[in-house]
């Protein structure tokens, strides 16, 4: 039976574990740090590798993925960064976690925050970076002056400033409010937010943070569980961490449940070692869904990935045990949970915040919900998202309100047609995928809707006489 | 348009625009001059198709925020393991449709404003799929405008009406209740604001910031609530907020000088200078009935790019002011033209070498002072001018409010100092040496020339409006402004720029080009010309700077030509 896998979680929660420096060091940290500052530059055939090449090869071999949305390698990442440019490099920790349904980097901040710290000293050290930022929401005040304080300690043990542990390398970590807004999560709005504008996220092209982010210089922005995996890769070493998990989908996550379930947390797996199923009814995990509830629906990934419906299964090419490629099919509940399974069954695992819908949920009502917190959310910068994005949260206040058509189906699809891929950031995705998903896969509640309300109206015209 | 760019031997990129092949220039100069790659937008330019766009403006930094020019594009695929791209059957390189990477049965587009164009690349600038891109951000555009186009300043030169008339569809699905916003928001003392006609573009915040150096404009709420506005108790109130109404694509931001005056589509424009400083923007006058109702910048990347300044541009009213100067006066009181001209050539003719001075105006034209110039050596008359002076700012106003100091300097009626040789005219008057005064657009008893010595001379005035210089003259003609001729002026930097007539003048009132003519034909002698083409050509030939510089007419174009300093 799959249970828990602690990493980045280990001390987190444990009784009498503190979030002071103390508590960390006498729990083995900064140890990985200093560790990472012995490195020496090796000779190769092809000249000298640096340390920093070296941690830098090590997050590659890891396989490390970002943990705060996309997915993306945060190793590939890193070898986007333009180092010829000349001007400095910066690294942002983007601590905004926003999306719906998410809870799992607060978990770090507030009670581990030295980890985090750690996690940015190395990835700093590794990126000849000497300014680094954490972006935190502005909901998270608490979060802002532990990590504050977690800086201060860090300064006065010689990890941060000058001339860290007897290196010559030097580095200052700043805190920054968000001033509460979910489009800052975005990184291209972060950079603008922090360079003190309006987060009106950039266009890619040109501005890719790793040529042109903050202040135009070349930027990382990670993730906080991405960079706290940072200090684990190189604990245990690439190799080692790319054993943990899956095949392309390595390491630990911390998975977010939420919704009807009966025991909803924060977990922390071996990515893709445990189920949809594992994860909502496992004894470990989640245990199931209320007395006498039926699971109609999960949302798999924060609020912005595509719903699945109670039921689905799902064809999808994958390998045999000889490497050869099959295809195969998967229940719901059957889907490891990964980065790479979840997308061939056409959602994603994003935040990795599963959202459990049970059948005593409206679904329209459950659509009209996150459609307002897109419409709030928009920045508004572009046309097809700023329009879109309260456009279907009108139509869906309107069919909450007894006036749904028994077009609106298609219109809602319609409507978010116009808004995906045709954007300045990924929210017109966020924004539109959950109603094209809701619709298609429930097409039957909102036709039932619209047939409803139109005979209501049909019928209270006849009574009314008017034709 | 279809240039040719191989033969200016620059460095060009091959792509394809709905099926033609064109080799466009792989680099672009940017907002600041700066070469870039060239877009899908420009590319397709030079096929000869326009990408739709709001937000995109060729002299502001690019934001791709109104998703107008979106644009479904092809790419050959990446090469294999053998370095080769993938080819289709008959060996041509393989071009792949973009799609959602999520959702490859769906075309993705890419912003024509923003996209660096690649080798090989095809642009589906007509195809269906781009089509309806458009026609989705137009829906999506008018669902919350308001739609009064019948009482909107805009109307007729609106980028909202035109792109809905080329790109639209006929119906919108849309069934809520449209999102209200501020009306007639007094954003400044010169411009209103209709918070519900905004596409919320940002040009007008770009150009504000970027350009202007002013952080004045920006927006406030979210998503499809956002409004343009000033910061609280804040104003709008550099001098260049007008080119936010230009600029704006929609009927949002309004000139309160022009609002509701005039149908754009009643007016006639006509290819004038802006006289306020010596800069010399470039406008266009929009006139009707021998009315003017506004300046608008006109292109010039040599002089003012877009952009003119928020004075210049308001500074018209006294052409049109019923108080202008329009009788003749000779002699006999009132008179006509040829009578004055006789008796204003017999005097001069008759005058004694070196009892005459001429006060020009560095606002004149280079026609006119080239006159005054044959007429002054003639007579071996003194001649200046009378400085000008305000505060120069970071943009395109200058310190010189003079039109023409340059072209005066040039054709030598006045010095470097302009205004050096005033005090000896004044002393020449008082000895009695100087016996005749010649003004020109002046009232020389703010330059220290008072109306007890403007006594003792026989006073020649040309003006446009009444001061106390014309009221004591001898012989008043009554001259034009520049909206009312044609001829040139030489701006600060030594371009050479034409304007044209667009107004009729009153009364009496003659081009002073055409009456000096006539008087220094009759004095000097000099064979005449029908046609300023004529004598600016005649001045061309003979002045060394415009020599050098091969001057003619025609040359200058409708954006000048420079000359050296
Ligand atoms: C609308 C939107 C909101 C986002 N919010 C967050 C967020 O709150 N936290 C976060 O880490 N990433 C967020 N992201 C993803 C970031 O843009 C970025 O990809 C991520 O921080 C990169 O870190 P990683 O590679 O370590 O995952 C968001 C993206 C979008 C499009
Ligand atoms: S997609 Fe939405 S959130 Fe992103 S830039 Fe456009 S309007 Fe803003
Ligand atoms: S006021 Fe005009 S220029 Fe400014 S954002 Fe709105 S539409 Fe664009
Ligand atoms: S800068 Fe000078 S020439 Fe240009 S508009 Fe202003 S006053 Fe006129
Ligand atoms: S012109 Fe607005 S996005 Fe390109």
């Amino acid at each position: 039976m799959p249970s828990e896998y602690k990493l980045v979680l280990k001390h987190v929660d444990q009784a009498g574990y503190s979030n002071d420096i103390k508590c960390y060091q006498k729990h083995g940290g900064y140890k990985t740090m200093k560790k990472v500052f012995k490195l020496k530059a090796k000779k190769t055939k092809d000249g000298v590798t640096t340390p920093q090449e070296i941690i830098r090869k090590e997050v590659l071999v890891s396989g490390l993925r970002g943990r705060g949305g996309a997915g993306f390698s945060a190793g590939m990442k890193w070898s986007f960064v333009d180092r010829k440019s000349g001007k400095p490099i910066y690294l942002i920790c983007n601590a905004d976690e926003s999306e719906p349904g998410t809870f799992k980097d607060r978990q770090v901040m507030y009670k581990d925050p030295h980890q985090l710290i750690e996690g940015m000293v190395i990835s700093c050290y590794a990126n000849d970076v000497n300014l680094a930022y954490i972006y935190i929401r502005g909901e998270f005040p608490e979060g802002a002056k532990i990590l504050n304080r977690a800086i201060a300690e860090a300064h006065k043990a010689g990890y941060l400033g000058k001339g860290i542990c007897g290196t010559k390398f030097n580095l200052d970590i700043h805190v920054h409010r968000g001033a509460g807004a979910y489009i800052c999560g975005e990184e291209t709005g972060l950079i603008e937010s922090l360079e003190g504008k309006r987060p009106y996220p950039r266009i890619k092209p040109p501005y890719f943070p790793a040529v042109l982010g903050l202040y135009m210089c070349p930027t990382i922005v990670n993730n906080v569980e991405t960079l706290c995996n940072v200090r684990h890769v190189m604990e245990i070493g690439g190799t080692a961490y790319s054993e943990l998990g899956t095949p392309g989908n390595t390491g630990t996550r911390i998975v977010s449940l939420s919704g009807q379930v009966k025991r909803p947390g924060y977990y922390e797996i071996e990515v893709g070692k445990a189920t949809l199923g594992d994860l909502i009814f496992g004894k470990n995990f989640g245990q199931g869904l209320l007395d006498g509830r039926k699971l109609q629906a999960i949302i798999p990934g924060g609020s912005s990935s595509k719903v699945f419906r109670e039921g689905e299964s799902f064809k999808i090419k994958t390998k045999d045990k000889a490497g050869k490629e099959i295809e195969k099919k998967i229940d719901l509940l059957d889907i490891p949970y990964d980065f790479d399974t979840l997308m061939k069954c056409g959602s994603m695992s994003g935040s990795s915040a599963i959202i459990v819908i049970d059948d005593s949920v409206d679904i329209v009502e459950a659509l009209g919900n996150l459609s307002d917190f897109y419409a709030h959310e928009s920045c508004g910068q572009c046309t097809p998202c700023r329009e879109g994005s309260l456009w279907m949260s009108k139509a869906l206040k309107r069919m909450r309100s007894g006036q749904a058509r028994k077009e609106d189906a298609d219109y809602l699809k319609n409507i978010a047609h116009k808004i995906q891929g045709r954007t300045i950031c990924a929210f017109g995705e966020a924004c539109a995928w959950p109603v094209l998903s809701f619709v298609d896969k429930f097409r039957d509640k909102f036709d039932e809707r619209g047939a409803e309300d139109e005979a209501r109206l049909a019928e209270s015209q006849m009574k009314e006489g008017v034709n | 348009m279809g240039v040719n760019v191989k033969e200016q031997n620059v460095e060009t990129v091959a792509v394809k625009v709905d099926g033609r092949s064109i080799e466009v220039p792989r680099t672009t100069p940017n907002w600041e001059g700066k070469p870039e790659p060239t877009t899908v937008l420009q590319a397709c330019k030079h096929a000869g198709i326009e990408i739709p766009h709001y937000c995109y403006h060729p002299k502001l930094p690019v934001v791709g925020n109104c998703r107008m020019c979106l644009v479904h594009v092809g790419m050959p695929g990446r090469p294999g393991p053998d370095g080769k791209q993938p080819t289709n059957e008959d060996g041509t390189t393989k071009i792949f449709p973009m799609q959602l990477p999520y959702e490859p049965q769906t075309p993705r587009g890419v912003i024509g404003c923003a996209t660096a164009i690649m080798p090989g690349m095809e642009i589906y600038a007509s195809s269906p799929e781009t089509k309806e891109m458009r026609e989705s951000v137009l829906e999506s555009l008018l669902i919350n405008h308001p739609l009064d186009c019948s009482i909107c300043d805009q109307a007729g030169e609106c980028k909202l009406q035109e792109y809905s008339y080329d790109h639209g569809q006929a119906e919108s699905g849309f069934e809520e209740f449209k999102v209200h916003k501020p009306k007639a928001v007094d954003l400044g003392p010169r411009i209103t604001l209709d918070a519900e006609r905004c596409i919320l573009c940002t040009r007008c915040i770009r150009f504000t910031k970027d350009v202007v150096g002013d952080d004045s404009l920006g927006i406030v709420n979210r998503g499809g609530y956002n409004t343009i506005a000033t910061f609280p108790g804040e104003s709008f109130n550099n001098n260049y907020t007008l080119n936010t109404v230009d600029i704006c694509p929609v009927g949002a931001l309004t000139s309160d000088d022009f609002r509701f005056q005039m149908r754009v589509w009643f007016l006639k424009e006509t290819k004038s200078l802006c006289t306020d400083c010596g800069s010399g923007c470039n406008v266009t006058i929009g006139s009707r009935e021998n009315k003017m109702y506004r300046y608008e910048p006109r292109q010039n990347d040599a002089v003012n790019g877009h952009w003119m300044c928020d004075s210049g541009r308001l500074n018209y009213k006294w052409i049109g002011r019923e108080d202008r100067l329009s009788s003749l006066k000779g002699l006999e009181g009132k008179t006509t033209w040829p009578t004055v001209l006789k008796d204003v050539s017999d005097h001069l003719a008759n005058a004694d070498k070196g009892s005459v001075a001429i006060i020009a105006s560095a606002r004149q034209t280079n026609e006119e002072l080239h006159l005054l110039t044959k007429l002054a050596k003639h007579i071996d008359a003194v001649t200046d001018s009378v400085p000008r002076k305000g505060k120069a700012d970071n943009l395109l106003m200058i310190e010189d409010r003079n039109t023409n100091t340059t072209g005066a300097q040039i054709l030598g009626i006045t010095g470097k100092r302009v205004g050096s040789k005033l005090s000896s005219i004044k002393k020449g008057i008082e000895s009695g040496e100087l016996k005749t005064l010649i003004v020109f657009g002046e009232d020389v008893t703010k330059h220290g020339i008072d109306t007890k010595l403007l006594k003792k001379v026989t006073l020649i005035v040309s003006d446009i409006l009444h001061n106390e210089t014309t009221k004591a003259a001898d012989f008043l003609l009554p001259g034009c402004a520049h909206a009312e001729k044609r001829g040139t002026f030489t701006n600060v930097k030594g371009r050479v720029q034409k304007f044209m007539k667009a107004l009729e003048p009153p009364g009496d009132a003659l081009p002073e080009w055409e009456f000096l003519h006539e008087i220094v034909h009759n004095v000097v002698g000099l064979e005449d010309f029908k046609t300023i083409e004529g004598l600016f050509n005649q001045m061309a030939g003979e002045v060394k700077a415009f020599k050098d510089a091969q001057l003619s007419w025609a040359k200058l174009g409708d954006h000048g030509l420079d000359v050296e300093l």
